[in-house]
């Protein structure tokens, strides 16, 4: 079982393998299209400027290789930076278009009430992940975050957040100040989420261990 | 909801050890970094912070193993600092594990590796520790290498530098109060919070867990770390079987007394001391 982890440049992606060994998947961090389209689950990762990380997919010809992977409906799991570039557009200093493959915006967090001077950006810390209003308790089984409960902790680091065009790609949501957005997505295999499961102790290893679990279920029912 | 308030236990690594500098009495050896690191993980850390104290440029290969072990045992946030250099000493640390680095001499020496490593490695990897001093005449100025070099720059407007540069954290230290269990220095801590949008981690002097929500309610610290309250109740109320290696004073160790001007408690006990503040922290145990 293996799960090819993108490798554009953008961050430190040493954690994103210790969860996937942690939780008994392979991970091979990669920049390869054959190497990418053999994985079993394609995971993007990120941390840094949306505009920066776009160019970086442009130039090292990773656009295609990750929108073919997604259309085989193999799992793929998009982290932080790696769950915005699945949105159409970022106004992340300028305008960014971005991979356009969820529609919707990545929009620049600017939350009251977080203290006193008003805005304390970027959030840094921990923060409750939460099912949407509008959907029923059971709405979290099959996909990665199966098995978690209501209103559990994760760890965020962001300035920007995501606003997907369909709320019903709306996976969790999260309170910062007076903003409630999305901090996760779903959307056919794709699971993106803007917290990072793999600095979120052993909660955030359960969402590792469910792509395992999703990776042999897709396997099996291939077979 | 407001935020949460991140509660940071900070290791101070001597070689092999973890140690505890004490105010004008120099440092004890407490035990092995990693054992104590992996405790604070299952008790509900929300991070961790590594401290090279000695920050020796010659033999950091016990410091790299160290983040090694720790990095495949405990999955949250890693901060390393003490000694970093470069840009290469930053991007050796990070493969080791860390998830973020803490600049303080060679920020202040050369400003302009702040915005690089930013840029390099995002902002959210980069802080800065910045070390205050207390002047006679009220003012605060930076100091590096633990407080014994004198910079000459004032800590608001460097810490508004550094933000400015792409710091995505200041680590603040108070050299005055650092080890000696009186308490955090919420003054300085309160005029550097409000003077920049970045989080402040406050550090230095933590004796009880009331002054860790001090720190929060009057000096509006983002996090706190805390050191000696954490690890004189690991030392007091666990039989571990502390391996100490290499040099150090271990007398301390030995002699089992008590620590009289801190009042130990575990990471439960300070999170429910701040919830039932009504400050808001992630109270989940692993």
């Amino acid at each position: 079982m293996r799960v090819a982890i993108v490798d554009y440049g953008m961050g430190n992606l040493f954690s994103v393998r210790l969860a996937c060994e942690h939780a008994g998947i392979q991970p091979i961090v990669t920049a390869e299209a054959d190497v990418m389209e053999e994985a079993d689950a394609l995971i993007l990762p990120g941390v840094g400027a949306f505009g920066d990380a776009i160019k970086n997919l442009r130039e090292r010809d990773l656009v295609s290789p990750i929108k073919d992977f997604i259309e085989a409906g193999k799992p793929f799991m998009g982290i932080c930076l790696g769950m915005q570039l699945l949105l159409s557009e970022s106004e992340e200093f300028g305008h960014h278009e971005g991979l356009d493959i969820i529609k919707g915006s990545v929009v620049k967090l600017r939350a009251k009430g977080i203290c006193k001077k008003g805005t304390k950006v970027p959030q840094v810390g921990w923060n409750r992940i939460s099912l949407p209003s509008s959907s029923t308790e059971d709405f979290w089984q099959g996909t990665l975050l199966d098995g978690l409960t209501d209103g559990e902790f994760m760890y965020f680091v962001h300035s920007y957040y995501s606003i997907p065009a369909n709320e019903k790609t709306v996976l969790c949501t999260t309170i910062y100040g007076d903003v409630t957005f999305a901090s996760g997505i779903i959307y056919k295999n794709i699971n993106a989420f803007q917290f990072h499961p793999e600095k979120s102790g052993e909660r955030g290893l359960r969402i590792y261990i469910n792509l395992k679990k999703q990776i042999e279920r897709v396997r099996d029912g291939a077979t | 909801m407001s935020k949460n308030i991140r509660i940071i236990p900070r290791l101070d690594i001597k070689g092999p050890n973890l140690v505890k500098g004490i105010h004008l009495e120099g440092l004890r050896v407490l035990g092995k970094p990693e054992q104590f690191a992996r405790y604070y993980y299952e008790a509900g850390a929300d991070e961790l912070i590594y401290m090279d104290v000695v920050a020796s440029l010659y033999n950091r290969n016990s410091l790299h193993d160290i983040i090694e072990r720790t990095a495949r045992e405990v999955f949250i946030p890693l901060t390393v600092g003490g000694g970093l250099r470069t840009i290469e000493d930053i991007r050796d640390v990070l493969r080791a594990g860390a998830d973020k680095v803490s600049l303080n001499t060679a920020a202040i020496k050369n400003p302009a590796i702040i915005r690089e490593a930013s840029k390099i490695f995002g902002s959210s990897t980069i802080l800065v520790s910045i070390e205050a001093v207390r002047q006679s005449n009220g003012m605060y100025l930076a100091y590096t290498d633990n407080g014994r070099e004198h910079t000459g720059v004032e800590v608001c407007s460097w810490a508004k530098q550094v933000e400015k540069l792409g710091a995505g954290e200041i680590v603040l230290t108070s050299i005055d109060k650092e080890g000696t269990g009186e308490g955090y220095d919420t003054e300085l801590v309160r005029m550097v919070a409000e003077a920049v949008s970045i989080p402040v981690i406050a550090c230095g002097g933590a004796g009880r867990v009331e002054h860790v929500a001090k720190v929060i309610e009057e000096g509006r610290a983002d996090a706190v770390a805390v050191a000696s309250v954490l690890h004189y109740h690991l030392v007091k109320n666990y039989k571990m079987d502390f391996e100490v290696r290499g040099e150090g004073n271990i007398e301390f160790l030995k002699s089992g007394r008590d620590f009289s001007k801190i009042v130990s408690a575990d990471l439960k006990a300070i999170k429910e001391h701040l919830n039932s503040r009504g400050i808001g922290c992630c109270a989940a145990w692993r």
